[in-house]
């Protein structure tokens, strides 16, 4: 395996991290304000807080990895990206500034604040929003470089459908994400009031999950058909990752198996993910950036593949800690421990 | 819109965004080693304030690194989008610290979680005490690899430029450049002072409303003697800083010092004006001193701005005061720390442990914490200033660096705006959470033992 192909690889994977933890997060924040509409708030809110609580701040550090590694490997992406980007860019930060210390504030601070949890609620959903946008303009048609000099056709993100079709997928599958990892989440703190409601949530978000890929498939084919036709190419990814869904709606559906349902959750994302991602090779920006030929000097991408291997080997630990002591530990969960206090 | 510059305001959102993330960064990285240090003597000498004090540290804490973490977000995205064109050519010689630092962050963001978590979980307290270590040292690595790229900006190496391009790359040369000891000892002995002076500042403050517990005492005994440690090894380190400048950064240190020609007995001006023709009025000058910070020997021959072609000055004016501002709080505080530490001293040879401490000196150290983080501030803007007008020493000007976008400088104002909204809030949820919790109550709500509460 070449040294850019590694690199986007895990460049990919950690973005995949970053897409379930923050899909979790986003949904839960948007969950916890819906709830507090439906005053159903204090139901939920215990199993939401106690897996948030230990979390946020590692969600943000998986996307800051991505994007320093992807400047890392790749630094002319920080030229077409970077240039074409200052406004989207801008609300991105905006957005994620919000989250994170309103998120703080009204966890650590002011609880139930009402502003501050909508605002947290609120920007939570934008996010998704917002960033998968990137993903849209990844796939050409919105930034050219003319008389040498990068532009962004901004407008036409307006009139396509492709951009709208990834925003409503990126917005269903955080719901639908959140909500199957609540389902098992509640479960495993064998709290059944709490369970019922977050797995009516999973269910009522699991069709629209599945139209909106199909959706998305059907409008990637509009927009840019060198990336339908690669995606068709590996098509059997998809179709696994149909398969997983079938899965994991199915024991929720029929009340067994939360873990492996949510395990089967991951796998149907992971497959659309890295079909999608394979598809999308060898761009990064189409059809300007390639990672064979923006790849950074050979010296400095052995060195940042060498420092991740190291580096891995204190993360790995370091994370499998945090989930054993707050995810896989039964007392924990249950909030047998002292509540998520400090 | 008329003479928009992407330069100007790229420079200017930056310096907002770094200004505003460095308050927080500073406390982001010096608050856990005081937490540490708390829990620490808290087990050995089974102290129940120190425990305390480090649990109620860790909770403030808590709420300035939310803050920390997404400024530091925004200034991590920023940096590609108002510089892609530094980014693109320097990323191919230092993208290593910047990978290696979110390692850093990582670890710091893992363990911040577990440990504010399991303060009640472990049966041996100093369990959960060696979590803390992980985050102190996350914390320190994080100010480590990005410090070490701002050094590289001031000392590039490792490279060589062939028509814009940097080929021959070395990552380790790149990033152990000759700018980076100082620069790193700098910055992490002076994020250690500003942060005890913050602690020390809330400590006085509560003494000087009247609230003579000895939980503040013992918060200042702790903080005051933290930060005379640090401040006198941060002056040592300036010293050799000063050193580094006239070896490496010569036009740097004469920005500083208004030193317009090359000579040996060189004066260290303080203060003063100067007039248009580059005249120095009213300033006060030390006879050898720039001569003896630059070499340590009178007869050193220190470099004037007359060997820099004049469209590679630095802004002169800013420089100098900035640098003279950074010096005055520096002084300042360590002379406060020593005083403190004098005065405990003091009092327990006398035996009057149990009165009130020195008015005055709680005063003094109330001003101490902002004095401390202006010093950084003064610190940074300086350094930034002064490498003026280049972003990579000597290989590239900031204009050749930065956007050409459109609306930088509405950005500038959201960004403002935003600014604004999240350090009022922050201010307003801390205070909240401390005023609704004193530590006379938290101590009656733990059941711990109240007998010495007014000592």
């Amino acid at each position: 395996m070449s040294y850019e192909l590694i690199g986007i690889t895990v460049l990919w994977l950690f973005l995949f991290f970053y897409l379930l933890l923050g899909s979790i997060d986003f949904g839960a924040g948007f969950f916890s304000y819906y709830s507090l509409l439906t005053g159903q708030r204090h139901i939920i809110n215990n199993i939401i807080e106690r897996y948030l609580a230990p979390m946020w701040e590692l969600t943000n550090v998986f996307l800051i990895f991505f994007v320093v590694g992807l400047v890392g490997f790749f630094p002319d992406s920080a030229y077409y990206y970077g240039t074409a980007l200052l406004i989207p860019g801008s609300l991105g930060i905006i957005l994620i500034a919000i989250r994170g210390s309103y998120y703080a504030f009204s966890m650590y601070g002011s609880r139930n604040n009402r502003a501050f949890m909508l605002l947290y609620g609120l920007s939570g959903l934008l996010i998704p929003a917002a960033l998968s946008t990137v993903l849209t303009i990844s796939e050409g048609g919105y930034i050219f470089v003319e008389n040498g000099r990068v532009n962004f056709h901004f407008t036409n993100l307006f009139t396509d459908v492709y951009p709208y079709a990834v925003i409503v997928l990126a917005l269903v599958s955080v719901l639908y994400i959140s909500a199957m990892f609540l389902t098992y989440y509640a479960n495993r703190a064998q709290d059944k009031p709490a369970l019922e409601i977050v797995r009516k949530y999973a269910l009522s978000w699991s069709l629209p999950t599945i139209l909106a890929s199909l959706f998305v498939f059907y409008a990637i084919r509009g927009h840019n058909i060198e990336h339908y036709n690669n995606m068709v190419a590996n098509s059997w990814m998809f179709v696994l990752s149909f398969l997983f869904f079938v899965v994991a709606v199915y024991c929720v559906w029929r009340r067994r198996h939360y873990g492996l349902s949510f395990i089967a959750v991951i796998l149907q994302f992971g497959f659309a993910w890295f079909g999608y991602g394979k598809a999308h090779l060898p761009y990064l920006l189409y059809p300007y950036l390639t990672i064979e030929e923006h790849f950074t000097n050979a010296t400095m991408g052995a060195t940042l593949v060498t420092v991740f291997m190291l580096g891995l080997l204190f993360l790995i630990p370091s994370l499998y800690l945090l989930l054993r002591l707050f995810l896989f530990d039964t007392n924990y969960v249950k909030g047998k421990h002292s509540k998520p206090k400090y | 819109m008329h003479n928009y510059d992407p330069v100007l305001y790229s420079r200017l959102l930056t310096g907002l965004t770094l200004g505003v993330h460095i308050v927080y960064a500073t406390i982001g990285v010096g608050v856990p080693l005081m937490i540490a240090l708390a829990e620490w003597i808290g087990i050995k000498r089974n102290d129940t304030y120190y425990l305390l004090m480090a649990r109620r540290w860790a909770r403030g804490y808590t709420i300035t690194v939310a803050v920390g973490v997404v400024t530091g977000t925004a200034i991590g995205l920023q940096l590609n989008l108002l510089w892609p064109n530094f980014m693109r050519v320097a990323g191919q010689a230092i993208a290593l610290p910047l990978f290696l630092e979110t390692f850093a962050f990582f670890i710091e963001a893992i363990f911040l979680g577990i440990y504010l978590y399991t303060w009640d979980r472990f049966k041996n307290r100093m369990l959960h005490f060696l979590l803390l270590l992980p985050i102190v040292l996350g914390a320190s690595m994080s100010a480590f690899f990005i410090t070490s790229m701002n050094a590289f900006m001031n000392t590039p190496q490792g490279f060589d430029m062939v028509n814009g391009k940097m080929i021959n790359i070395d990552p380790l040369v790149a990033m152990f450049n000759p700018a980076m000891p100082t620069k790193v000892a700098h910055v992490l002995t002076t994020a250690y002072v500003t942060a005890a002076f913050i602690l020390a500042g809330i400590a006085a403050f509560a003494l000087l409303r009247g609230r003579n517990h000895v939980y503040h005492k013992k918060a200042l005994r702790l903080t005051m003697m933290a930060a005379l440690i640090f401040s006198l090894a941060s002056t040592a380190i300036g010293d050799l800083s000063g050193k580094f400048l006239h070896e490496y950064q010569p036009a740097k240190l004469a920005a500083a010092e208004w030193h317009f020609e090359t000579s040996d007995k060189a004066e260290l001006i303080v203060g003063g004006v100067l007039t248009e023709n580059n005249e120095i009025k009213y300033a006060f000058k030390i006879p050898y001193a720039l001569s003896i910070l630059a070499g340590s020997s009178p007869y050193t021959v220190v470099k004037g701005l007359n060997e820099v072609p004049r469209d590679e000055w630095p802004p002169l004016r800013a420089s100098h005061y900035l640098f003279d501002g950074m010096v005055f709080f520096g002084v300042y505080i360590t002379i406060v720390a020593l005083w403190h530490v004098l005065a405990h001293w003091r009092r327990r040879r006398k035996g009057t442990m149990k009165k009130p401490l020195n008015r005055a000196l709680l005063v003094a150290i109330l001003l101490g914490a902002p004095a401390a983080m202006l010093a950084i501030e003064f610190g940074w803007i300086f350094s930034e200033i002064a490498r003026q007008p280049w972003i990579l020493w000597g290989y590239m000007k900031v204009s050749q660096g930065a956007t050409t976008a459109l609306y930088v400088d509405r950005m500038l104002w959201v960004f403002a705006g935003l600014y604004v909204l999240l350090s009022i809030t922050c201010i307003y949820v801390l205070i909240k959470m401390f005023k609704n919790n004193p530590i006379e109550a938290e101590f009656i709500a733990r059941g711990m033992k109240e007998g010495d509460v007014k000592r």
